[in-house]
């Protein structure tokens, strides 16, 4: 027994090496992304849900919308790709909320390893998602007649912007995680509050023909400087604006977000 | 005596309710120590705090003579947890969910895999190991989240209600493995709701009940305290039912009754048994059943707690007509020299 014990990687004093909380918060980034292997269902809300909403906005809504899917397609796919964005990161919620009532999170801190592991490590894979989510709805978009006519910087930065927005939302996640009590009111939760934000912003629509009230609600809207960045870096055009406002909400949710998240982290775990 | 886990006047609020109300106990090392007691107690959370899970209020708990608080760091890299649930990720494999743990723990990939490997083995699940935890039995759970408790060996475990919510099957398949584990050197806690189970397993039990320790001893000495076992009697005809019951009292004490058309008495000593057999035997009384009969864990968990005297008790009233059976037939001194024979 005692020539076998595991050295663990933490100092005499009991704390965790750096490098060492570094690896750890990798393998529980791979142990969030091995698990859609056996779990189809995480294929379609990753997947499945980003190419219907694509197909369904395109076609459903396009002739209406622009004239035709195709010219439709070519305003909406930034903002939908938003959407999704948005509503990906109350997956995070999801998982950490069904650790923390499975019992995960006591085996996890009954380790020792770094406390932030479990978490940076699950949001570093639910990003990496997000990505695959959005190159996949890219890649659909381009098949559908969508062009990328801002260069790879913009489309780069593009993802850079909508991944970077998207780890600042993740910290809402995060508490939304903690404080509920099952993950369905997670879900619920989400929905109420994410649709009315993608929709009451110029993600699906130009905002022009909101009455009034609603444009000026859609102009502080995030989804709104966002959609408008994300669009501008793809296709091309003047976006200095709409990137700022988009870095300066991401800045603000994650100064609000991040304490408290942490702080029920703590709480919690 | 050195204690490998130990904790004295151990105190836990939580708002209003005092889930730990100063608990002392210790497990000697390499040795297996019982908590029991019934649902809120204040179990886990005991073993939530030697598990650094929890800060007690008050009161110190000691892991191996480190402290959970100060050194948690220590303790964490010391100790292995199963806790109440079985904490596997649900939409890993078998073998994924150690080698999760194996990783995290600073496991090369290749020894990872191959502690996975020996450890499904070890705990029969080598034909799950590639299908996801989802798709196990309750059985198989547990007994993988045992497995991912032991990856990083560790010399001392917690194990938090283990069997709650198996089958009697995978409860002793569990306890086949526990044995195992024990005598490999390990020292554990174990809480549980059955009594057979801590007598089974622990070499010591504390029970606690409302935060506090009510008891303490081996199984042997608890279950002394509290008539683990009661012994029950039928006579073939009903006319032998005061003889046998004369007969059982001088063997098993006073506390011996009459329920209806059985004898009922506390088991104390383990020869009772068969001294009884051979006493009704020599005296011709045929038994229609005789049964040895565990003391549920409430009965134990009443008779400590006085809420419900034992049995029999002197001068307690009896429903069954304890008097009606005093009146001797005459054979008592024959009685006497019978059991004292054998």
């Amino acid at each position: 027994m005692t020539a076998t014990t595991v050295t663990a990687p933490i100092t005499a004093s009991g704390r965790v090496r750096p490098l060492a909380g570094l690896r750890q918060t990798f393998t529980m980034a791979w142990r969030s992304l091995v698990a859609v292997k056996h779990n189809p269902l995480e294929l379609v809300d990753y997947s499945i849900t980003p190419i219907m909403f694509v197909f369904l906005f395109t076609y459903v809504l396009g002739g209406q919308m622009a004239g035709s899917p195709e010219a439709y397609l070519k305003y909406a796919l930034p903002g939908i790709i938003v959407q999704n964005t948005l509503f990906m990161t109350m997956y995070t919620a999801m998982a950490l909320n069904t650790d923390l009532t499975k019992g995960v999170f006591d085996r996890l801190r009954s380790l020792p390893i770094a406390r932030s592991a479990p978490l940076i490590g699950r949001i570093t894979a639910d990003l990496a998602k997000h990505v695959w989510a959005m190159l996949l709805m890219i890649g659909l978009g381009l098949l559908l007649g969508f062009r990328v006519t801002g260069g790879f910087d913009g489309f780069l930065l593009g993802i850079v912007l909508v991944v970077v927005f998207a780890a600042a939302v993740s910290w809402s996640a995060v508490l939304i995680g903690m404080l509920a009590g099952d993950a369905e009111k997670v879900q619920a939760f989400a929905f109420t509050l994410i649709f009315p934000i993608t929709f009451t912003s110029s993600a699906f629509v130009v905002v022009d023909t909101m009455p009034g009230w609603l444009q000026a609600v859609s102009d502080v809207n995030p989804v709104t400087h966002l959609s408008d960045a994300f669009r501008g870096l793809l296709l091309g055009g003047a976006v200095a604006e709409p990137v700022l406002w988009s870095l300066v909400w991401a800045a603000g949710i994650a100064l609000v977000f991040y304490p408290l998240a942490m702080r029920a982290y703590r709480a919690k775990t | 005596m050195t204690y490998a886990i130990e904790a004295e006047g151990l105190v836990k609020r939580f708002k209003e309710t005092e889930a730990l109300a100063g608990v002392d106990l210790g497990a000697r090392k390499g040795s297996v120590l019982g908590l029991l007691g019934p649902n809120g107690a204040g179990k886990t959370t005991a073993v939530r705090i030697f598990a650094t899970l929890l800060r007690p209020d008050g009161g110190r708990a000691h892991v191996a003579g480190h402290d959970v608080v100060r050194d948690a760091g220590v303790v964490r890299a010391l100790v292995g947890l199963t806790g109440q649930y079985a904490a596997v990720d649900e939409n890993l494999t078998g073998t994924e969910n150690l080698l999760l743990i194996g990783r995290l723990l600073g496991l090369p990939r290749r020894e990872a895999k191959a502690r996975a490997g020996e450890l499904l083995e070890r705990f029969q699940l080598t034909d799950a190991a590639g299908r996801a935890a989802k798709t196990f039995s309750g059985g198989m759970r547990r007994r993988l989240d045992l497995a991912a408790s032991l990856v990083g060996r560790p010399s001392i475990l917690f194990l938090d209600e283990p069997t709650t919510g198996l089958d009697p099957h995978s409860r002793g398949e569990l306890w086949n493995l526990l044995r195992g584990l024990v005598a490999d050197g390990a020292t554990a806690l174990l809480t549980t709701q059955y009594l057979n189970e801590a007598d089974v397993l622990a070499d010591d039990i504390v029970v606690i009940d409302k935060g506090r320790v009510i008891a303490e001893g081996t199984p042997d000495q608890l279950k002394s305290q509290v008539g683990g076992q009661v012994l029950q009697l039928r006579p073939v005809l009903a006319r032998d039912l005061a003889r046998a019951h004369l007969l059982v009292a001088q063997a098993a004490g006073p506390q011996t009754q009459i329920e209806g058309e059985t004898v009922t008495a506390p088991v104390k000593d383990p020869q009772l048994m068969p001294t009884v057999v051979r006493t009704l035997d020599r005296e011709g009384i045929a038994v229609g059943e005789l049964a040895l009969r565990r003391s549920s864990l409430d009965e134990v968990f009443l008779a400590l707690t006085g809420h419900r005297a034992e049995p029999g008790e002197p001068g307690e009233p009896e429903s069954d007509g304890g008097a009606a059976v005093r009146d001797s037939d005459g054979s008592d001194a024959e009685m006497e020299k019978a059991v004292s024979r054998s």
